[in-house]
This record gives C-alpha cells, structure tokens and sequence, in this order.
C-alpha cells in the first residue's frame, strides 16, 4: 500500500504527471492573460479555447528534427535538458500537498527545494557553452550573469517567512498563520513577496528580464542550436520550473497548501494561478532591460528591500509578538 | 580586457526584418567596433524603369518599398511633371498630399511597435499596431489598398476623394490623437523603456550634419532640416506646421520626434479635408514623351529625404532613374553610433533609423581592383581573347 502511495506520489501527483500538465496548463494561462493585456486572442483553436497549445507545442517539437551542432560536445549537449528537467521535476516533489513523510518534508526541505531551483540556470549556461556558437556563448554569459544579479535577493525573500515561522520547512512555514492565528504576518511580508515575483521572474527568464533569450539580441540565446526532442524538454522544463517556482512562493507567502488532498489541492491550484496572474502582468508592463540594468536594479533596490524586509520581521520577532 | 570576439548579425537574424550584413567586435558585452554590408536585396529596380514608359514606372517604382511606397511614387511624379513643366490642378496636390500623410503616419506608427519590440516591449508593440490599422483602413477607404496604393499618377492622382471618404477619414483623427498622446505618455515615462532609449545610440548634432543623415534621425539630433519646409512641394506652402526636432541626440529622441510628427501630421490632414479645393484632381492633357533634360525632386518621406533623379531623353522612356532612398543616408551614421554601447543596444540602435534596406539596396561594381587581383576585360580585349581562344582550341581561324 505504502509502495503504491509512493508510486502515485512520484509518477502522478505532484509528481511527474500533474506537473506537466498542470505546468502546460499554467502556460496557457500565462499565454492567454499577456495576450489579452496586449489586445490579442491569444491561442484558441487547438482544444477548448486553446488550452492544448501548449501541450500541441511540445508534441511537435518533439516529433521534429533533432540537430547537434558539428563542434559541439555531443553528450554534455544532450544531456543538458535532462539534467535540468530532472532538477526542476525534483525540486516539484517538496512542494507539500498530501502524503508528508520525512523523505519529502523536512527542515530544510526549502533550502534543498531553492538549490535545485538553480539548476536549470547553470544547465542552460553550460548548454550554451557546451553547443559553440557566439549566440549561445553570449546567452550562456548572460545567465549565469543575471543568476549572481538575483539569486540573492531571491533567497532572501524566500527565507523571510522561514524566519517568521522560524522553521525551513515548506510545510511548517505554509501553515505558520493557520497554527499560529497570526493572519497578520502575511500583510507585513508584502515587501519580500514583491521581490520575490520579480526575482521569480528573472529565474524564469521573461519580460523584463528575459535577457538570457532576448529573441532580437542573441537570437534564442543559450537554446540558439537545440531543436526537436531536446528543446522540448527544455520547454518542458521552462513550464514546470514556472509552476514549482510560482508554487513555492504562494506556499510560503500565501498561506500554504492544507487541509487534506481535495482542499490542498486546489488552494495550490487557485494560489499558483494567482501568482502565474502577477507575473503575466508583470510581463506585459514592461520592456526588456539590459543586463547591467538588471544587476544594478537587483543589488540596489531588490537586494536592500529584502534586507529591510528581513529587519522588519527580526524587530517585530524582537518584540516577542511571534 | 576582455577577448575580442567577433559577432556577426545577419543577413538573417530575428531582429532585421530584411536582409542586411553586420559585423561587430565585442568584448564581454561591449561593441568595440561596428562594420556593416548592405546588397542582399537589390532588384535592379532602376535599371528596369530604363526599360518602361513613365506610367509603367510608376508601378515599378511603388514596389521599392512597402511602407513608404507613396513616397517614391510622388518623387518621381514631380520630378516628371518637372520635365514636363506641369502645373498641377490644386485639389490634386491636396489629394497627393493627404495621402503623404497618412503614409508618414501609418510609418511611423509602425516604427514605433517595431521598435517597442526591440527592446521587448511587445504589450506596446501590440497595441500601437492595433491603432495604426486605423490608418490603414483610411487609406483603403481612398485608394482601396493597404499598401501600394497606386494612388499618383503624372499630373495629379487617380482617384477622387468623396465628401462620404472625407468624413470617415475626419472621424478617425481624432481618436488617433487621443491615442497618440497615450503612447507620447508612455514613452516618456514607462521607466523601462525609458532606461532602454535613453542615452543609447548616440549621435552629436555636428555628427549628424557630417554624416549628412536625413529625417527624423538628424532632426532627433537637432538638426532643423525638413525637405517639406526647405524645398516645398506638393501641397506643403499652404499648410501650417512645425518642423519637429529634438536635442536630445538618442533614440529617446528619435521616439519623441516621431510621436510629435504624427501629431503634426494629424493636424495637416485636418487642414487638407478642411480647406480641399474644388476642380480636377488631375491635370486634363499630359503628354506620354517626355522633352530630353534631367529634374531632381526632393520629397520628405516618413523615413527622411527621398531624392530622385529622372533623365529623359525627348521618348516615351526615361533614359536615366535614380533613387537615393534615406536610409541610404542614415545607415552609416547609425552603425556607427553603436560602437561604445551594449551588445543589447544593436537592435534599437539600428532600428532607430528605420532601415529599409531593399530600398537602399544598390551594387557596386569595383572596376580594376588591383588589390584583390580582379581586372576588367574591355570588348576589345575579350573580342581577341575569343578569336585567340578558338584558335588555340578547336583550330578555327576567324
């Protein structure tokens, strides 16, 4: 019996299967809401108003031509998307549902959970690096430099409310306000919950800061040479690094997910969708920065904001009212 | 320091939407130096034009470009009508006119969603383009197409414009205006767009004048130069309006002179529907063979300074059509006014002038160049090579 629930937890939910769909569905979302904020339709024909175009995507791109470039590492060059699919689908594993054990909640499980969030950067910088073109040697570049531009305000943030509820794990952290009856800590994050959708977007690597892929400048940037199956995975890995990262934040900052697996379930579905809602807008609001733009903007305004976020917490902590 | 790399961008890349060449050194993400190539895309548009009568041309020369095809037309129009000493019916110089503007501002407005992409800003991209289809269906509703209108003809235009067309086009204007102070707005103050015009792509007045660039790129630069006003033509000495500049100097500018130019060129529209004369819009006799002599006309395209030189030769075809498109004037100044900026500043930087570069596309043939060993074979001498040749190889004696 343990071994079936262990089977479905990895294999179906929130394994594997319900991240991909609900990641694919999660980039519907996403592509509608832009194109509707720009005046557009968005994707509409294939399923109920294009809610398998996502799905459609991925599908093609896996039954088309897989090219590796002459000069570039052939097996670094393939195992890239693995690595970071697996990463990301792993880091989905602790996002707390259902089924909590010791093996996939326990303190520190954010720590783990945000580690394997950097993965993908670093595989898509070696990606770049590893298929030898300018294009992909200058979008590689420019990851791992925007990665030093916002992954610490991204931690950061993310560790506020682990202070808050003094413990690193998800699950304890998410149910802080509902065991604590302190509904007022979640208002007082409302600083660190703001850099942390913008860090998330620049984890993700959109608008205004898709840099890494800036379509105009460096082409696809690291992902210029992949094509079929392994850009697939990639964009897999793309979707599902959305939903873990947007589920990641609404967990710690949102209330988390309890209340057994229906109620669970779909308060991670409504929270994630909300927080796949922000950054769409953040999305259509802005122009694409530079990349010298982008550090400056994270070491001078998202760096201190969570700083001063952090000191807030510690002080009212100080006062002994949490 | 940083290793030199060596960057190339195009002829196909994302971000150029015709084919053209560019070479940039960078270190890190620096540019260091800039070389470009243009000659993907020639047609040999003007060579064709030797070979039709002058109404022919007409719809050849409508082809060298598919934004700003009324510009050429008119250029050769009145350099033609020069030739032939045409005095033109009023209300047909209005009509010409009034589709000039629509032109420039369906370009414009173009311009701006192009470059709102560069620089990522799709939300704005989308949303200027849904306006300038307003644009476009007032120039269908005069000459029933989107894009090459077919609208001019030697002596005048080919159409009428009705009193019906003439109020649907008053009432698009002033939504447009509305619009247009929206975008003026967000330009000016959406700061990440700001922080991506700002400052980038610069070029100094004194630059600008020896670079001879032209249009809204050297009046961005501050340098008061407006063909409408300096060599007037068409229906422009009747119409009031200001000659936009800008001392900003980069592409901050070059949006902001754009926008305000729209603006203008809404207001001309006004005055055009408001005071359009009664009469012919085409003049009654116009003669097919042209006397012998050469006519330059200037014409201030959405783009800048169009030039076309027309010879004829006293038959129903022009001996010679030359076109100096502006990006042609532009296109040098702006590849150098990358070097010093980002690796991310390409694309805007040369979007800032509103390249066209099948417009600008032209050969060159280099003529006994000695240092890549090519020689040029006169007839005669390719006449004795031949007799020589045969001789030699197949025995025959010519």
């Amino acid at each position: 019996m343990n071994a079936l629930k262990v089977a479905l937890y990895l294999l179906v939910f929130p394994g594997f299967a319900f991240q991909s769909v609900f990641s694919t569905w999660l980039e519907w979302l996403d592509r509608k809401l832009y194109a509707r904020m720009q005046n557009r339709r968005g994707p509409l024909y294939t399923g109920w108003s294009g809610m398998m175009q996502p799905v459609a995507d991925i599908i093609k791109l896996l039954a088309k031509e897989d090219i590796t470039p002459a000069h570039a590492d052939r097996k670094a060059f393939a195992f890239m998307p693995v690595l970071s699919l697996a990463a990301v689908i792993t880091a989905g594993l602790y996002i707390p549902v259902w089924h909590l054990s010791k093996f996939n909640s326990f303190e520190g499980d954010i720590v783990v959970v945000a580690y394997l969030l950097t993965i993908p950067s670093f595989s898509l910088f070696l990606a770049g690096w590893f298929s030898v073109s300018p294009y992909s040697l200058l979008g590689g570049t420019r990851v791992l430099t925007q990665l030093f531009a916002y992954e610490v305000p991204f931690f950061l943030a993310v560790l506020t409310p682990a202070v808050v509820s003094g413990s690193w794990r998800i699950a304890t952290i998410g149910a802080y306000p509902w065991t604590s009856g302190h509904w007022w800590v979640m208002p007082i994050q409302i600083i660190a919950f703001g850099v942390a959708i913008l860090t998330l977007q620049a984890k993700l690597e959109r608008v205004p800061f898709d840099i890494p892929e800036a379509e105009t400048e460096v082409v696809g940037g690291p992902l210029t040479e992949y094509s079929g199956k392994k850009l697939a995975l990639f964009r897999l890995q793309k979707d599902i690094l959305m939903y873990v990262g947007s589920a990641l934040v609404a967990c710690v900052f949102l209330g988390g997910f309890r209340g057994g697996l229906l109620l669970g379930t779909l308060q991670l579905v409504l929270k994630t969708m909300f927080v796949v809602a922000l950054l769409s807008v953040v999305r259509a609001a802005c122009a694409r920065i530079r990349i010298d733009q982008l550090v400056s903007f994270s070491w001078r305004w998202l760096a201190p904001a969570s700083i001063v976020q952090f000191l807030i917490v510690l002080l009212i902590k100080a006062k002994g009212a949490m | 320091m940083a290793e030199t790399i060596h960057l190339p961008i195009g002829p196909q890349h994302p971000f150029l939407k015709e084919p053209a060449k560019f070479d940039f050194d960078i270190q890190g993400e620096e540019i260091v130096g800039a070389r470009m190539n243009i000659g993907y895309n020639h047609r040999g548009l003007e060579k064709l034009c030797e070979e039709r009568n002058y109404y022919q041309c007409l719809y050849i020369l409508e082809r060298i470009c598919g934004i700003c095809s009324h510009s050429h037309t008119t250029a050769f129009c009145q350099a033609t009508e020069k030739l032939l000493g045409l005095e033109l019916p009023k209300r047909g110089l209005y009509l010409r006119t009034l589709v000039c503007e629509l032109e420039r501002l369906h370009s414009h407005l173009l311009w701006i969603g192009v470059a709102a992409h560069e620089v990522g800003f799709d939300s704005l991209f989308m949303l200027v383009w849904r306006d300038r289809e307003l644009v476009m269906d007032a120039l269908e509703a005069i000459s029933g197409n989107r894009v090459n209108y077919a609208f001019n003809t030697i002596g005048g235009v080919r159409r009428d414009l009705s009193d019906e067309q003439r109020k649907k086009i008053l009432a698009l204007l002033q939504p447009l205006i509305d619009r247009l102070e929206y975008y003026t707005n967000i330009g000016s103050h959406e700061p990440s767009f700001e922080a991506r015009v700002r400052g980038v792509g610069r070029l100094s007045k004194q630059h600008a004048i020896d670079m001879c660039t032209v249009g809204p790129f050297a009046r961005a630069s501050g340098v008061d130069r407006d063909a409408r006003r300096d060599a007037p033509h068409a229906a422009y000495p009747d119409l009031e309006f200001k000659v936009i500049t800008s001392e900003e100097c980069d592409i901050f500018g070059r949006v902001l002179v754009r926008v305000l130019e729209m603006v203008e060129s809404c207001k001309m529209i006004k005055q055009i529907l408001d005071g359009l004369p009664e009469g012919d819009f085409v003049a009654p006799k116009v003669m097919r063979r042209v006397p012998a002599g050469a006519a330059i006309s200037y014409y201030e395209a959405p783009r800048g300074e169009d030039i076309h030189y027309v010879r004829g030769n006293g038959t129903e075809k022009p001996e010679r059509v030359k076109v100096r498109a502006p990006t042609m004037a532009n296109l040098e100044a702006a590849c150098e006014s990358v070097v010093g900026s980002f690796v991310a500043d390409i694309p805007i930087a040369i979007a800032s002038i509103d390249p066209c570069f099948s417009c600008t596309d032209r050969t060159s043939v280099v003529l006994n160049d000695r240092r890549r060993g090519r020689r040029v074979t006169t007839w005669g001498e390719l006449r004795t090579y031949g007799i020589d040749w045969y001789r030699r190889n197949r025995g025959i004696h010519f």
